[in-house]
C-alpha cells in the first residue's frame, strides 16, 4: 500500500469524543476517487513507533478535492486515536494511503438498508453520497446513545428514509421491524459494535434473509494486551511485542516486509503461518475459520496476540 | 515519432504481419526453459521503455486493423459484448481509465478535455471525435464499456467484487483463446476457471483470487499467459470453432514456420475507483515461429518449453495435434547453448535499446 503525504486542512470537534479531519494534497492536486465504504490508513509517527490506523472515508466518493475521516477518541485504546485528537493540528503533513474498500455496496441490490451503531456511521456517510447520486432506494437506521454523542448527525440530511434511534430518548432500534417487509432483492449493511452485527444477523436469519444479502464491517482495532515474545522462523530472530503494540507493528519495526490492507483482522492479507505454538493464540480477527483458530497453525498479526512459552511464525 | 499503423487482416486472407520493431518488442512469455502454472503476478507499468510494459495500455502498429476486426466480429455476434445492469458504473470507470491513460501516454494520438462532467474525446488513429456527458449513457453511441473497448486493443473482462469472490459480470471479448463471455457471464472466479487442468490441485486459483481482491488503485498488476494459434486469427472463439478449428489440420513441416503462431496474452488488473470492480484487460500479441526464431534466445527456449510441456497442458492449449511438427521445426533453432534468465532478448540477439520508443 502506497502512502502519500497529505496536509491536514480542517480539524473540527463533532462531539466531545469524535473529531473530523480533512486531508488535501499539499499542491492542491486531485486525490484518487473511491467507492462508498472505502477506508484509508493514516500513519502516525510517535516516539520511535509508527502506528497505522484505518479510518472510513466520510466525504463524497466522487470528490477528489480532499479526504475526510471522523475519529473517535478511545481512552482505553492503544493511543492512535488519542494521537489524532491531541497531537495532530491543521497544517500538519501526514502519510495517508490511497482508498481501499472492504465494505462496498452490492450494486445488484434493488434497495439498500444501512444500519449503523455509534461511530459505525462513518462508512455509510460516503455510501449515502454514492446512493444519492445513483438514485437507488435506500434507508438508513442510525442508533446512538444520545444526540450529544451522535457524531453523524451533522452529515445526515433530514429525509423520511433516514431514521434516528436515540436510546436515551426511548427510541430504540427494532431490528425485526426494519428487516421484515423489505422488498425482494434488498441488501442490508451493518457497521457498529459486534453485538449489533450479531443481532442483525440473528434477526435476518429469523426473517429468512439469504446470507449473501447481509454485509457487515466491524471496526476492529488491535486490542492492547500483555507483552509477548515471537520468534521468526526464517531469521531465528526473537521480537518482543509491547503491550500497546500489535504483532504486525512489531514486525514492521523490525523491518520485516509483510502485506496488509485493513489492519483490522478482516481482509486476510497479513495471514501468517505458525510453525510452533506452545501456549494460546488470542485470535481477535474475523478472517480465520474456527478450525484454523482451534488448530493454532495460523495467526493474523494485525490484531491477534499470544500468551505462553513459545510462538514461532513463518516470517 | 508516431506509429505507422498496418493495414492488415486477421481472417480470410490473413495479411497480418509484424514489423522488425514489433518482433523486437514482442512480449515473450517464458523467463526460463520450462513452464508450469504459477501466480506469476508482478506490478504493471514497470517495463523497459519501448516494450509493451511501460505504458498502461499499449498501442502498437496493429491498433487500427484490430479495431476493424473487432467491429466485424461484433456485427456478426453482438453477444461478444455484454454488461449486466449493475456494471454500468464500472463501465464509466473503465472508460475514464483508458481515456486518461491513452491521452497521457500517447498525446499525439489521443486527446481528452474535461470540464466537470462534460468531456471531449479525440481519437486520431480511428478518426473519432466525441463530446459527451460523463455518467450519462444517452450521450454516447454505445454503453460506456462498449464505447471505449471498441477503441482499445485486447479483450476486457470487468469483474464485480463481492462475497469474497470476483464475478464475470461484464466484458468485451472478441480476441479470445477459446473461451466465451456469453457462456461465462455471471460466473465467479472458480466457476470460469473450472476447465483449467492441474492448477486447481496446486492451489493456484485460491492464491490468485486473494491477490486480485487486494489489487488497489495505485498497484495495478500484470501477468503473461500464452497458447498456440494456427494463422493470425484474433477471434478464436468457441462460437466460431467451426471456422478456425479445421485450420489446425493445415499445418505441414513446410508451412509451420509461417502459419503457426505463439499467442501471448498480456493480462493486467486494475481496481476501478467508483465501482470497486476489477478491470481485467487481456491483450493478445501474435508472432509466427519464423519471426520468433529470428531472436536466437527465444528460438532455443520455445523449443525446450514446448518439447517438455506436460501432455495435458498441450491438450488444454489446443495444439497437441501439431506439437511434433512444431517441436521438430524449433529443434533446428536450438543448438543446446544455455539461455539467459528473463524474457528479454540477449543484447547480441536484438539490442532492445535500439527499439525506438513506441514507433
Amino acid at each position: 500500500m502506497i502512502a502519500q503525504m497529505l496536509r491536514v486542512t480542517e480539524k473540527e470537534a463533532l462531539t466531545p469524543l469524535v473529531t473530523r479531519f480533512r486531508f488535501e494534497h499539499p499542491d492542491g492536486a486531485p486525490l484518487p476517487l473511491f467507492s462508498g465504504g472505502a477506508h484509508v490508513v493514516v500513519e502516525m509517527p510517535y516516539g520511535d513507533m509508527l502506528r497505522r490506523n484505518a479510518y472510513s472515508l466520510i466525504s463524497a466518493p466522487d470528490d477528489g478535492s480532499g479526504y475526510e475521516i471522523a475519529v473517535r477518541r478511545e481512552d482505553n485504546g492503544r493511543g492512535g486515536s488519542r494521537f489524532m485528537h491531541g497531537n495532530v493540528a491543521t497544517g500538519d503533513l501526514m502519510a495517508v494511503t490511497s482508498p481501499f474498500n472492504l465494505f462496498s455496496l452490492d450494486l445488484r441490490a434493488r434497495k439498500h438498508v444501512l444500519i449503523a451503531g455509534g461511530i459505525g456511521i462513518t462508512p455509510f456517510l460516503s455510501q449515502l453520497h454514492q446512493l444519492s447520486r445513483m438514485q437507488v432506494p435506500f434507508e438508513l437506521h442510525y442508533a446512538a446513545r444520545s444526540r450529544e454523542e451522535a457524531a453523524g448527525l451533522t452529515f445526515l440530511p433530514s429525509l423520511p428514509h433516514i431514521h434516528l434511534h436515540i436510546s436515551n430518548e426511548g427510541n430504540r432500534m427494532d431490528l425485526g421491524a426494519i428487516l421484515s417487509g423489505q422488498p425482494l432483492g434488498t441488501h442490508v449493511y451493518t457497521c457498529g459494535p459486534e453485538g449489533l452485527i450479531a443481532a442483525v444477523e440473528d434477526a435476518a436469519r429469523r426473517h429468512g434473509w439469504p446470507a449473501a444479502a447481509l454485509h457487515s464491517e466491524a471496526f476492529l482495532s488491535p486490542p492492547p494486551g500483555k507483552p509477548f515474545k515471537v520468534t521468526l522462523a526464517r531469521s531465528g530472530q526473537t521480537l518482543t511485542v509491547g503491550p500497546h503494540q500489535s504483532l504486525l507493528e512489531a514486525l514492521e519495526a523490525a523491518r520485516i516486509d509483510i502485506p496488509w490492507s485493513c489492519r483490522g483482522g478482516a481482509c486476510g492479507q497479513c495471514e501468517t503461518a505458525v510453525t510452533s505454538c506452545k501456549g494460546r493464540i488470542e485470535h481477535n480477527d474475523h478472517w480465520l475459520s474456527d478450525d484454523d483458530c482451534a488448530a493454532q497453525t495460523k495467526i493474523m498479526p494485525c490484531v491477534s496476540r499470544f500468551e505462553g512459552q513459545e510462538l514461532i511464525i513463518d516470517r | 515519432m508516431t506509429i505507422q499503423f498496418n493495414d492488415e487482416t486477421f481472417r480470410d486472407d490473413y495479411t497480418f504481419f509484424n514489423s522488425p520493431v514489433a518482433i523486437a518488442r514482442f512480449p515473450f512469455p517464458f523467463d526460463k526453459d520450462d513452464y508450469m502454472y504459477s501466480v506469476n503476478m508482478e506490478p504493471h507499468e514497470t517495463g523497459p521503455e519501448g516494450t509493451p510494459f511501460d505504458v498502461r495500455f499499449d498501442v502498437d502498429e496493429h491498433y487500427v486493423s484490430e479495431m476493424r476486426d473487432r467491429a466485424i466480429t461484433l456485427d456478426e455476434d453482438p453477444l461478444r459484448c455484454q454488461s449486466l445492469p449493475h456494471m454500468e458504473l464500472a463501465g464509466w470507470d473503465l472508460l475514464e481509465l483508458i481515456m486518461v491513460s491513452k491521452a497521457a501516454d500517447y498525446p499525439d494520438l489521443f486527446t481528452l478535455n474535461r470540464d466537470g462532467d462534460r468531456w471531449h474525446w479525440i481519437n486520431k488513429p480511428l478518426g473519432i471525435e466525441q463530446r459527451f456527458t460523463f455518467g450519462d449513457p444517452t450521450t454516447l453511441p454505445y454503453g460506456p464499456m462498449e464505447y471505449i473497448t471498441r477503441q482499445a486493443q485486447g479483450d476486457f473482462a470487468v469483474l464485480d467484487q463481492r462475497e469474497d469472490n470476483l464475478w464475470m459480470d461484464a466484458g468485451m471479448v472478441t480476441s479470445q483463446a477459446d473461451w466465451s463471455l456469453d457462456f461465462d457471464i455471471g460466473m465467479n472466479f472458480f466457476e470460469w476457471h473450472a476447465p483449467v487442468p492441474k492448477a486447481h490441485e496446486m492451489g493456484v486459483f485460491q492464491r490468485a483470487l486473494k491477490f486480485l481482491m487486494h489489487v488497489n488503485q495505485d498497484t495495478p498488476a500484470r501477468r503473461l499467459n500464452w497458447t498456440m494459434t494456427v494463422n493470425p486469427r484474433l477471434d478464436t472463439s468457441p462460437e466460431n470453432y467451426h471456422k478456425w478449428g479445421p485450420e489446425k489440420r493445415t499445418i505441414t513441416p513446410e508451412n509451420v514456420g509461417q502459419k503457426q503462431y505463439l499467442r501471448v496474452e498480456l493480462q493486467t488488473f486494475w481496481r476501478l475507483p467508483r465501482s470497486n470492480a476489477l478491470a481485467f484487460p487481456i491483450r493478445c500479441y501474435l508472432i509466427n515461429l519464423e519471426d520468433l526464431t529470428s531472436v536466437p534466445k527465444w528460438g532455443r527456449r520455445l523449443h525446450r518449453v514446448l518439447r517438455d510441456l506436460p501432455d495435458e497442458l498441450a491438450d488444454y492449449k489446443g495444439f497437441a495435434v501439431n506439437r511434433p511438427v512444431i517441436v521438430e521445426y524449433l529443434s533446428k533453432f536450438d543448438d543446446g547453448a544455455p539461455t539467459s534468465a528473463g524474457i528479454y532478448p540477449d543484447e547480441t540477439d536484438v539490442a532492445l535499446n535500439k527499439v525506438p520508443a513506441r514507433v
